[in-house]
């Protein structure tokens, strides 16, 4: 035995001696902890520790811990298709928790899908994301579902007739935001009076804004997320428009309260999640995430916090066999019977079909909560 | 409609303008294209939000704290990058490749120091006046920045013609080398006209974040690809030109944004700028072969 073949043996036993002995189940999470998608990466985290916190402290999945390990995919399509590698091949995870954004979430879960492992979206609400293949899931609630229950209640409160559109063109996220408005508004026969664009990085919107004024709106649908959507927000009220503005899930988040500052007031989202909601699990989870991280939480937290319970909640029927191949499909087949009641308010999958009208991936079945902006702090609409 | 966007235009291709100034400055006479100039732009907008949140300085006192940290990077700058490479004569790529580096490391330690998401200026330190005259809006910080923008160029100019500093750097523009042979002291007016031209960045940084509220570390990024476009606009190196090329960037992208549609926003305003240079390609002021200051 050469010296480079007896070294290559003691690793693999090695190996093999660290997977009988390991007593935690590996999970992995790709999120934007760095670059302009840290802001919703970095709260995700946190939710994902509050939960795997809660769960190892009860006594972890049938006596075992969970162990999460969390790369930074830098809120980029080539980085997330990076990670998922490293995660997947490498550090060999269970399953996957991630991308942060579903621009990522279109490039990168093929890769899991190929590689025959769960991989769970827990801020992706783009259109298609799940049609990716049977591995995929998200328990974020499409846009598809929110938009138009955010619309009919914002027109049944504010009696708008005609309004003005405003999106991000050229992100998966905000542009799939704004084909669910353009369908909402069809349906509701609003008319637009003009659809205006921007693009992620943009920070002056006066142009736009002056446009839009012009046009003589009731109220303005913006699809954006927090970065653009809160300066817009400003630079709307610094030009004298204070029309109400009515948002998807990018603009769900506390954060419009410290960068819209007293211009933030009637803003109207929709989303399972709200900071007012005042059902049990999601008091316990806001005072549990205010006592580890002295902040409100938001949507991207709750959501991945759930996520984190209902992966548990599956692994908790699994019997794990230490293969990874079988352990990975055992994990697939038991998640989409999870019935689970978070922060989020009760949730269930539902599957859906690819573009062949073949089964696929699992979305979410949730009620959306309307809220409308007042005093720098969401007022939930009945 | 029209009047408004005026004022859009006017407030945003000010900020243009300044940026390019240091930019073109640099390029003038240092010879060097300095990538590092939107770092220098996200610096300063970040020391004035800094000097606002801890030290609780008025604006004012902000904008100056971030001229005093824009001048300190010009001149560390010139002293630990430039001049080494000068000394050594360097090839041209050398200091356009060190100031790409510099650039990343300066967006990551901020990045690193004050997170990545985006900040603002605190409400109670921006004035909220706003002044509605006919259909036109205009707020007091927008009147500000259209004024501070405006009165650094005109200083700029005055400084270029009339002071003994502003004659000496013409000459170095002109030529380094018989501005030596003069008895310039060469090496030190470098070194000034980067700090001058980092605060022209500052400054811009700060007007930028006023105006749109908004602060993030890769922020001058967008802003040094504009600044690129406006010099080359300008004739390379040209004051005036890059003055007029920031004012008119910024009428390009408000008025196609108002009369073709915002999609064509950046399209609309580059390919002005790529039909002005088929038509003269030195630029609007530029000279063939021969550079100015």
């Amino acid at each position: 035995m050469s010296a480079r073949t007896f070294l290559a043996a003691v690793v693999l036993a090695w190996g093999a001696l660290g997977d009988v002995a390991s007593a935690q189940i590996k999970l992995g999470a790709a999120e934007a902890l760095t670059g302009n998608a840290a802001q919703y990466g970095l709260p995700i985290r946190k939710g994902f520790e509050l939960a795997m916190g809660e769960i190892n402290a009860a006594g972890g999945i049938n006596g075992r811990k969970l162990e999460l390990i969390i790369e930074d995919e830098q809120g980029k399509k080539e980085e997330a298709i990076n990670v998922f590698k490293k995660l997947i091949f490498q550090d060999k995870v269970l399953m996957l928790f991630g991308p942060t954004l579903s621009n990522s979430a279109q490039a990168s879960d093929p890769v899991a899908q190929g590689a025959k492992v769960v991989v769970f979206g827990t801020s992706n609400t783009a259109d298609g994301i799940t049609s990716i293949g049977n591995y995929v899931f998200r328990n974020s609630v499409t846009e598809a579902d929110i938009l138009p229950v955010t619309l009919k209640v914002a027109l049944q409160k504010t009696g708008l007739k005609k309004v003005a559109v405003l999106y991000g063109n050229d992100d998966a996220f905000t542009k799939s935001g704004y084909d669910n408005f353009k369908r909402a508004l069809e349906g509701l026969k609003i008319p637009v009076t003009t659809t205006e664009t921007f693009a992620k990085g943009d920070v002056d919107f006066k142009p736009q804004l002056t446009k839009i004024k012009a046009s003589n709106p009731d109220a303005i649908v913006l699809s954006a997320l927090v970065a653009e959507g809160a300066p817009v927000m400003v630079q709307a009220r610094q030009l004298g428009i204070h029309l109400p503005f009515i948002g998807g899930n990018g603009m769900n988040s506390p954060k419009i309260f410290e960068l819209a500052k007293d211009s933030s007031d009637n803003l109207w989202v929709g989303s399972p999640w709200s900071v007012e909601n005042p059902a049990p699990e999601n008091k316990k989870f806001i005072a549990a995430y205010q006592k580890a991280h002295n902040a409100l939480p938001d949507q991207f937290a709750a959501q991945a916090y759930d996520a984190m319970h209902i992966v548990a909640q599956a692994l908790k029927n699994v019997k794990l066999s230490g293969k990874l191949d079988g352990d990975r499909k055992a994990l697939r087949d038991a998640l989409p019977g999870v019935q689970f009641s978070g922060a989020t308010g009760p949730f269930k999958f539902r599957q859906v079909t690819d573009k062949a009208g073949k089964p696929a991936g699992y979305d979410a079945v949730q009620t959306a909560i309307v809220s409308v902006t007042k005093g720098n702090q969401y007022v939930i609409q009945k | 409609m029209l009047a408004q966007q005026l004022v859009n235009a006017l407030s945003l291709g000010g900020v243009y303008a300044l940026f390019a100034l240091g930019f073109t400055l640099i390029f003038g006479v240092l010879d060097v294209i300095n990538l590092a100039h939107g770092a220098i732009f996200m610096l300063g907008a970040y020391a004035a939000l800094q000097a606002v949140l801890l030290l609780k300085l008025p604006l004012p006192a902000a904008i100056v704290v971030a001229i005093l940290v824009a001048a300190l990077a010009g001149l560390l700058l010139d002293r630990f990058i430039f001049a080494p490479l000068r000394a050594r004569n360097a090839p041209h790529l050398a200091p356009m490749i060190a100031t790409i580096g510099l650039a990343i490391s300066i967006n990551s330690a901020v990045q690193g120091i004050f997170g990545a998401e985006n900040l603002r200026f605190p409400v109670d330190a921006l004035p909220a006046e706003a002044f509605q005259m006919g259909t036109i809006r205009v707020t007091l910080i927008e009147l500000q920045i259209i004024f501070l923008s405006i009165l650094l160029m005109v200083a700029l100019l005055w400084g270029l013609k009339r002071t003994r500093v502003g004659v000496a750097l013409r000459a170095i523009a002109e030529s380094p080398k018989a501005a030596a042979l003069l008895g310039i002291d060469v090496e030190k007016l470098f070194g000034v006209t980067a700090v001058i031209a980092s605060i022209l960045g500052g400054v811009a940084g700060v007007l930028i974040a006023l105006y749109s509220n908004a602060l993030f570390p890769t922020m001058g990024q967008p802003m040094l690809h504009k600044g690129i476009a406006v010099v080359i606009l300008g004739g390379m190196g040209d004051i005036r030109g890059a003055m007029l090329g920031g004012l008119f960037l910024g009428f390009a992208e408000v008025f196609a944004v108002a009369y073709i549609g915002s999609t064509m926003r950046d399209a609309v305003a580059f390919g002005l700028l790529f039909a002005i240079l088929l038509l003269r390609p030195q630029g609007l002021f530029g000279q063939a072969a021969q550079r100015r200051a």
